[in-house]
């Protein structure tokens, strides 16, 4: 049976955008459903929520919301959508979803459309909503039992994590190049340092860009999307697995960043257009500067970012500002110090402005290990960010954790 | 001495009647005089600088226009911080501000809902009469507060 998704929104039908919504729907084994109400309740619901918006239509999505909290209609999981740059829908849209969150138990997308709606990102949310659906009970896991192994096949490395009795007992970190050697190079780490071969494994879980060939070869028990892995392994190493918390994933090539609720995803975005906000662009600044990537994090902490003018988000105009200051005689404490800071800033204004930063805000991903991106990314969003335990494995720990729903 | 958060957040009246009666008020002048009286001036007139903006970013995503968040960055702390709120509906006529700060209205009396405080909600006064009762439920409110 189709998985029911909630349509609840705002200007859709004056877009031209709906056809793609169902589209999406269906492609991912969705259908896509509108809670009806009585008029009466439109009111009711704006009184019970205490929040009366004065667009029409965001009424009737407040109510559709308060509809399905409260038993008048009936959804397996709902998304929430407003036209973008809309001041009241995108206020309305939030606390709609806030609202749903903490009054039912479905999953719940926002995402807001213009007329050239970005198919695949809505296809992404479709299928996260979809997953979470079909896969609650898995997703609902708090504690890893027995002895699993997780792989998280990234852009740069590859990482793997052997996990028993709810303990990492090894790891495994290798820098990507073919997908099956490097993960058997990771894998084989990850045992030796464990004590245990690969047939002792009880079960195998795997995340990211090569899931579907490793998950093949490794005959895997979970193959899954990376946005869940990593939110869950977030949450279980952070030692947050119920309510709100944000989740930054800084990685080698791209960037994330992920809501989540009781350790589900509810929103995200991702960029990557430009590797001037990803880890590669510190380690191209670091190999400029002529120290190894720990080094770097460690000089700039004790530099001050404002004395080097970097003005450009592009890694090559990046690198080339950075030579520019360093020729010109610039400090390399400085240098290092604004190149953190031009990633923070990067996924501040790229990512974090789009979904709503819940605190505990947890930093993961290769880039959380360098000491000075932690402090930018706190300087630059103003709340204190917390690098969990295994940071930079956390997609390996969260595949680790829910294989072992296979043993 | 509770800390009473006041709406319409501008109102001289509401601030006046809460300090009145031996409670502090929250509301905008009094942080916006902070701004001002700041001895550095980065962005004049009221010293709202783009890094204020980007607090309102707490409350509302960053589709939602910057003058609204930078509202919000003055506003929802006061929200936040307070024991107790007074809030008046219906004064549209004496209002100002564009839509979205309209908007920014509606969102600021739902976020005093969502904080479960004891909350005066009036209607702002008519009449004369209207206006006596108007006084004397925010004074009993006010009495009814815990010093």
């Amino acid at each position: 049976m189709a998985v029911r998704i909630a349509q609840l929104s705002c200007g859709t039908e004056y877009s031209g955008v709906q056809d793609e919504i169902n589209k999406a729907a269906e492609r991912v084994g969705g259908e896509i459903v509108f809670p009806e109400i009585d008029v009466e309740l439109i009111e009711e619901a704006c009184d019970e929520i205490g929040y009366h918006p004065r667009s029409a239509n965001l009424r009737v999505l407040l109510a559709r919301a308060y509809a399905l909290a409260n038993g008048y209609a009936d959804a397996d999981a709902a998304f929430i959508l407003t036209c973008f740059r809309c001041a009241e829908g995108a206020l309305v849209r939030n606390e709609a979803r806030r609202y749903l969150q903490q009054n039912t138990d479905i999953p719940v997308v926002t995402y807001s459309f213009t007329e050239d709606l970005d198919a695949g990102e809505l296809l992404t949310r479709m299928e996260a909503l979809v997953t979470i659906v079909e896969r609650r009970g898995l997703l609902a896991r708090k504690k890893q039992e027995g002895l699993t192994l997780g792989i998280d096949s990234g852009s740069t490395t590859t990482k793997a994590v052997v996990m028993e009795d709810d303990e990492v007992i090894g790891t495994g970190w290798v820098r990507t190049t073919k997908v099956i050697e490097s993960a058997e190079k990771a894998v084989n780490e990850a045992l030796e340092e464990a004590g245990y071969s690969l047939d002792d494994i009880q079960a195998i879980g795997v995340t990211g860009y090569g899931r579907f060939t490793l998950g093949e070869h490794f005959d895997a028990d979970l193959v899954q999307e990376e946005l869940t892995v990593n939110s869950k392994g977030t949450v279980y190493l952070g030692d947050k697995q119920e309510g709100g918390a944000t989740v930054i994933d800084v990685g080698g090539m791209d960037n994330k960043a992920i809501t989540v609720w009781d350790g589900i995803p509810d929103n995200f975005t991702m960029g990557g257009i430009c590797a001037g906000a990803s880890g590669r662009f510190l380690e191209v600044a670091a190999d400029r500067i002529g120290v190894d990537i720990e080094e770097f994090g460690k000089i700039a902490l004790e530099g001050d970012p404002e004395k080097v003018r970097l003005d450009s988000y592009c890694i090559v105009f990046g690198i080339q500002d950075l030579v520019t200051a360093l020729a010109e005689g610039a400090d390399p404490k400085d240098v290092a110090a604004a190149a953190c800071y031009s990633v923070a800033e990067q996924v501040y204004e790229q990512q974090l402005q789009e979904i709503d930063i819940r605190e505990p805000v947890f930093f993961v991903g290769g880039s959380s290990l360098i000491d000075g991106m932690v402090k930018a990314l706190q300087d630059v969003i103003g709340v204190e960010v917390k690098v969990p335990p295994y940071s930079q494995f956390i997609g390996a720990v969260g595949a680790a954790l829910l294989a072992s729903n296979f043993i | 001495m509770a800390r009473v958060f006041v709406f319409p957040p501008n109102s001289l009246i509401l601030h006046d009647l809460v300090e009145r009666f031996g409670h502090e008020p929250l509301s905008l002048p009094k942080e916006v005089g902070k701004k001002v009286r700041d001895p550095e001036i980065d962005s004049p007139p009221m010293n709202v600088t783009p890094e204020d903006v980007k607090k309102g970013l707490k409350y509302a995503a960053v589709e939602v226009p910057s003058g609204v968040r930078g509202r919000l960055s003055l506003i929802g702390p006061l929200v936040e911080k307070a024991d107790a709120a007074i809030i008046v509906e219906e004064v549209q006529d004496l209002a100002f501000g564009c839509m979205g700060c309209d908007r920014t209205n509606k969102f600021v009396t739902y976020l005093v809902r969502q904080r479960n405080i004891p909350v005066l909600e009036l209607k702002y006064p008519e009449d004369e009469e209207e206006a006596k009762e108007f006084v004397r439920e925010i004074k009993d409110f006010l009495e009814s507060l815990e010093g």
